[in-house]
């Protein structure tokens, strides 16, 4: 599925990271970890401390000019021509999809454009530009995934997280039912409408449950939040993981 | 997010389906049955890609042209014997379909499955005229029994299982005896309805394609009643939203495939019927006269605004309720609109106000299965967005109904707090300071977090943020 390593003047000595305001307040660990998952590759990685988030609930509630607004000093806080890697596919199709479209007709387009162009989901950078080769030092382990809506549909990533979690020895991942079904996170749509937001993590911590796998991975900050919140309600012992720190803990020197 | 008080019709009736486990269960067991065949027919990835630019091209095209197309299409229906009758509103359509028949002295009609007959409520409507109006599709037939509405596009009692359909028809018709066998259901119902076929003055059926260089209307159907009930009364009247008209005939087949395929799973349905003209002199069957009786409401309006038009593109294929988790938890009635689900998020709030509707705006968490499955690439979460964004801050001259409607001061003050706390990293690392350090005493039972822990338990921020981790770890900041 993955060709050979990338060859070196291909791989960029430099990546920006835009951690995302979830992984910051609430996986920080998790945001750490793909720093230096990267940084393991040999690439330097750039943080820049002025970052706060995509704009995404404003976008997504129908308040776009404040997310322009927000959108417009992310933009410029990361102005070198250098890969943005997020964790967090649904951040990642925010920036890369929607960006343009809030500065369309606007002067500031062609910077939204090429800063779109610049945007990767972390286990698709991971996987497709440095093609990674990752050695399991963990113990035995079983595993589920939960996919992102905005990773799968927005950034299209499929096969990523999977070929990296194969390159894993010693992790089972077991399949969860329904896998491509929303978790019912969607942002303000848990406040908007609890009970139909209920419903629908009620039956994703289910389906996360019946796997008896004891650690839930995913990409995606929101998507943990949510499950994990469900099932700690329903006194699960299921630990939420984000990929990148699963990643990292399993295959970091000791 | 403050919430504002406005019209909670879904939020209400989704709120009760929700408690009906059994409702759930059907919809649930329905839903997956319709996703994996629609799997397997589109198991060819390459395939589905080029036949969905296909569907969406031909019509996106048909839209660019529409107001032509429609002039054709009327020209060549009149060329063909068809009667052509335009009606504005809901209101027109009933008085039009009303003026038929009495001219026919018809007062007896059966009907084929017509969403468009929804949208009108013509059941009702002739039924206050002195007109008996039966539905001969199976599904439709079984909920006018109950008095019931649609609550699916395509299978419209789909919320019902086998037991109560067996209950329904054990009641209500007489001399049945209650069985749950699905052919002998089938059977029943068809006693019935083959009478009724060869007594009615007229029959009314639905629209799926108008070809507008032929003047042909394309009907696809499974059970033929359809074919009965527009070639055997004397009088046949199809009604179509003016949005159905493609340009050719070679549009039809991609469409066809599109439809079938994305909407129960078949590669082809049992009948596809294909009628162009009243009975002539030498034949011996068909109806002598065909009136077409074209419906706006709210389309032509919905047709201004080039980026909403899409919302016209669709073939009525249900797919996109089929695949969306909301529609499969709460089921089609709590919506309390013609169209349930994805496209009915988009077409309600645009025919009714996006005020009005509101709440089914809100109703989507965004994952886009809808707009993955669309086989005309309706992008419907984006409208969704947009719509969104209407009944916010709508654009200068707007031709969206409601516009500006649908937020309120509370809330967009909220968002401008903080859209200026996102813009100034100085105030938001203040804020995950705070977070952060409060964490402990965040309470549960904050308002803004109720609607979250009714479910789930309360988020803890972390001890530390990314910012100051990945300063102590001496990332580079620039
Ligand atoms: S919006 Fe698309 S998926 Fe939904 S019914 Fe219409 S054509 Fe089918």
């Amino acid at each position: 599925m993955i060709s050979p390593e990338t060859p070196p003047d291909e791989r960029p000595a430099d990546v920006y990271y835009y951690g995302t305001c979830l992984v910051d307040l609430f996986y920080p660990e998790a945001g750490l970890s793909g720093i230096r998952l990267l940084e393991r590759e040999g690439v330097r990685v750039v943080y820049p401390q002025g970052q706060t988030c995509c704009g995404q609930p404003a976008y997504n509630s129908g308040y776009s000019s404040e997310a322009r607004a927000v959108a417009r000093s992310q933009i410029e806080r990361f102005s070198r021509p250098w890969p943005v890697v997020v964790p967090s596919g649904s951040c990642a199709g925010m920036m890369k999809h929607y960006y343009p479209s809030l500065f369309d007709g606007d002067p500031f387009l062609e910077r939204a454009l090429e800063f779109a162009g610049r945007i990767h989901e972390l286990t698709s950078f991971l996987v497709r530009v440095l093609r990674v080769r990752l050695v399991d030092r963990g113990e035995p382990a079983r595993v589920t995934w939960h996919t992102s809506c905005h990773a799968l549909r927005e950034m299209g990533i499929r096969d990523e997280p999977a070929s990296l979690l194969a390159q894993l020895e010693r992790v089972e991942v077991i399949p969860l039912a329904r896998e491509s079904e929303c978790c019912g996170f969607g942002g303000t749509f848990a406040v908007r409408h609890p009970e139909i937001s209920a419903a629908m993590v009620e039956d994703k911590a289910a389906a996360v449950a019946a796997t008896g796998a004891p650690t839930l991975l995913s990409g995606d900050g929101g998507c943990l939040l949510n499950i994990a919140g469900r099932l700690e309600a329903t006194g699960q012992r299921v630990r939420p993981v984000h990929i990148a720190q699963f990643l990292w803990e399993r295959t970091r020197a000791r | 997010m403050p919430v504002e008080p406005g019209s909670h019709r879904f939020r209400d009736a989704a709120s009760s389906a929700l408690k009906d486990p059994g409702l759930r269960a059907n919809f649930r067991r329905a839903m997956d049955g319709l996703i994996s065949k629609r799997a397997a027919q589109f198991a060819d990835p390459v395939e589905w890609r080029d036949l969905k630019r296909l569907g969406s091209a031909i019509r996106a095209r048909s839209l660019a042209r529409l107001p032509e197309l429609l002039e054709r299409l009327e020209g060549r229906c009149l060329g063909n014997g068809i009667q052509v009758r335009w009606a504005e509103t809901t209101e027109d359509a009933n008085r039009i379909v009303l003026e038929i028949l009495r001219s026919h002295g018809a007062t007896r009609v059966v009907k084929g499955k017509s969403m468009v007959s929804e949208e009108m409520h013509l059941n009702e409507f002739l039924e206050e005229h002195g007109v008996e109006s039966l539905e001969s599709d199976l599904g439709e037939y079984i909920i006018q029994l109950d008095g019931e509405t649609p609550s699916h596009i395509i299978m419209p009692a789909i919320h019902k299982n086998r037991q109560q359909i067996a209950r329904l028809l054990g009641e209500k018709i007489r001399g049945a005896r209650y069985t749950e066998d699905i052919d002998e259901l089938t059977g029943i119902a068809r006693r019935v309805l083959r009478k009724k076929f060869f007594e009615a003055d007229a029959g009314i059926s639905g629209v799926n394609f108008a070809v507008a260089e032929t003047g042909t209307l394309c009907l696809v159907e499974n059970e033929g009643n359809g074919r009965m009930s527009t070639h055997v009364p004397p009088v046949h009247i199809a009604l179509m939203g003016l949005e159905k008209v493609v340009e050719n005939l070679e549009d039809v087949p991609p469409l066809y495939s599109l439809l079938t395929r994305s909407a129960t799973g078949q590669s082809i349905t049992t009948y596809f019927n294909m009628i162009t003209r009243p009975r002539t002199e030498a034949e011996k069957d068909g109806p002598l006269a065909v009136y077409l009786v074209i419906l706006d409401n709210g389309r032509s309006r919905i047709f201004e605004d080039p980026e909403l038009a899409a919302t016209l593109r669709c073939i009525r294929c249900g797919a996109c309720m089929n695949h969306c988790p909301v529609y499969t938890r709460v089921g089609g009635h709590a919506y309390e609109s013609t169209y349930p689900g994805p496209i009915g998020k988009i077409l309600a709030p645009q025919t009714d106000g996006v005020g009005a509707r509101h709440d089914l705006v809100e109703a989507s968490s965004l994952c886009g299965a809808c707009g993955e499955v669309c086989p005309v690439g309706i992008p419907i979460p984006e409208l969704i967005v947009r719509l969104r964004q209407e009944a916010a801050q709508p654009e200068p001259g707007s031709t969206v109904r409601g516009a500006g409607t649908g937020g309120s001061r509370g809330e967009s003050l909220a968002w401008r707090l903080w859209a200026k706390s996102h813009r100034h990293p100085v105030l938001y690392r203040l804020l995950g300071l705070t977070a952060t350090r409060l964490r402990r005493f965040i309470p549960g039972r904050l308002p803004v977090l109720a609607a979250w822990t009714s479910a789930r338990s309360t988020p803890r921020p972390a001890a530390r943020t990314l910012h100051e981790l990945a300063k102590s770890a001496g990332v580079a900041d620039e």
